[in-house]
């Protein structure tokens, strides 16, 4: 078992460390001195991985391993957990880190990627995806589209890709009018559908051209699309009630998001 | 039947919740109290007694204290014109200590951590912005720690406090001493340039 997993990770035999770009998710205390960090890995996928001391003022690793960076680190193989051995931030995100808003985004996309991957499974596009979105918030202010963006690529990988073309139910092609979209089957309904099932809330035909031509186009196209506040507020809606219905639990960093927006 | 006595497997059992603590450990501390003086033993035991009798926190800068306002807060020589912001009460001895501190402080008793669901509500902030109110507050310093939550926290702050015109400052963030400029991250070192001073 063990084997397995660890040349999979190298690619070639066993050695005892290992070197890999990642971006670090959350850590956790462990001890007086030490913190488990997680970390998304382009080649592992998510990993947990101990910084042992990083809590002294003289630390090594200390800045290195804080969340919202992306770092080079050399992994020393543990019996149980890897150890972080060294760490190099490649980019810190200063001006994400600078911004209350813009952090607070940063919190809600790591705590997405957290709930929605499992340990040791390699997503590279995932990685890119989230490598992108961080860069995107740092430079661009349309912090809502970049989240929206963000949110229906993660599905997208993930095999919860929503089904935006035909109804799911009776498969005829949807039309042009308030139509509605169903959590439980991860789509669209007609509205004929749509009307008897409980779960199912009504979506605008503007939210969802909008929906489609994210779910396809690169990010420089999405960016373009100019949103109202009312069209911003129903695609927020939809994307987070199909999100939490996915994860069977509510996204915590929603309701921080929500309570600096007043 | 049992292999331990009853009173020696509670204690074990006691320590064993302690943080840092394993099973071993908890049998060897059970065991060296079996064996010390009496007194050594009482006294321990009324230190752990009085700690969750009369330790209560101070309803003006929500530190730990014996006494209601605290011994800081009480004390008229410091100048309460300066409070500065603390995340947890662990947090002032080290302040202390460096004797270059003659203001008050506020203890917030945690860090906004949107990913654990920690919002302002859990933290004394309203507390402390209802200090703030009445202007004899000149100056604010955060003081909470140099990582993701905390510089969340300062940032949060900053927010509520500065449309009430207070001088707000933040502890400078730099290079500790003994360290290496070559680990140094770049956060650190670019803010250590940034604040560098006239030598």
């Amino acid at each position: 078992m063990k084997t397995d997993v660890s040349s999979k990770k190298v690619g070639t035999g066993r050695s005892r460390s290992y070197q890999t770009q990642a971006i670090i998710i959350k850590q956790t205390r462990l001890g007086e001195v030490d913190k488990i960090i997680t970390i998304y890995t382009p080649e592992f996928g998510k990993l947990k991985a101990v910084a042992k001391g990083s809590c002294r003022p003289g630390s090594k690793l200390g800045g290195n391993v804080e969340p919202l960076t992306h770092s080079l680190m050399m992994l020393a193989r543990g019996r149980n957990l890897d150890i972080i051995t060294q760490s190099q931030a490649i980019d810190v995100f200063p001006a994400l880190k600078n911004d209350l808003w813009r952090t607070s985004c940063g919190f809600y996309i790591l705590e997405l990627i957290d709930s929605f991957t499992v340990e040791n499974n390699e997503n590279h596009p995932l990685f890119d995806l989230l490598l992108d979105t961080l860069h995107r918030m740092c430079q661009d202010d349309n912090s809502e589209t970049i989240l929206r963006y963000f949110e229906l690529h993660l599905l997208n990988y993930l095999g919860y890709r929503p089904q935006l073309r035909e109804c799911v139910i009776c498969d005829s092609p949807v039309k042009q009018t308030f139509n509605f979209f169903d959590p439980d089957r991860g789509g669209i309904l007609c509205p004929g559908c749509g009307q008897e099932q409980p779960g199912a809330r009504p979506l605008s035909v503007d939210a969802l051209k909008i929906l489609r031509l994210w779910q396809s186009c690169d990010y420089t196209t999405a960016r373009r699309v100019k949103l109202g506040a009312g069209l911003r507020l129903e695609l927020e809606q939809v994307m987070q009630g199909y999100i939490k219905y996915l994860l069977q639990r509510e996204v915590k960093s929603v309701s921080w998001l929500e309570e600096l927006k007043k | 039947m049992m292999i331990v006595a009853e009173p020696v497997a509670k204690l074990v059992e006691a320590f064993n919740k302690l943080p840092g603590i394993g099973p071993k450990s908890a049998q060897r501390l059970a065991y060296y109290l079996l064996r010390s003086p009496d007194e050594e033993a009482k006294a321990l035991a009324e230190a752990i007694l009085t700690l969750k009798e009369r330790i209560r926190l101070c309803s003006i800068c929500f530190n730990i204290t014996v006494c209601d306002p605290c011994l800081i807060c009480q004390d008229k020589e410091r100048d309460h014109s300066k409070i500065c912001v603390v995340e947890r009460p662990l947090d002032i001895p080290p302040l202390e200590r460096t004797g270059k501190y003659k203001g008050v402080y506020h203890v917030l008793h945690g860090t906004i951590n949107p990913v654990r669901g920690i919002g302002s509500a859990e933290l004394k902030i309203k507390e402390l912005s209802s200090r703030l109110q009445d202007g004899s507050v000149k100056e604010v310093i955060l003081a909470t720690n140099p990582n993701l939550e905390g510089e969340t926290t300062a940032m949060y702050l900053r927010r509520i406090i500065l449309p009430l015109g207070i001088r707000i400052s933040r502890l400078a963030r730099g290079l500790p001493f003994g360290s290496d400029l070559e680990y140094a991250d770049d956060m650190t070192l670019g803010q250590a340039l940034e604040d560098r001073r006239e030598f």
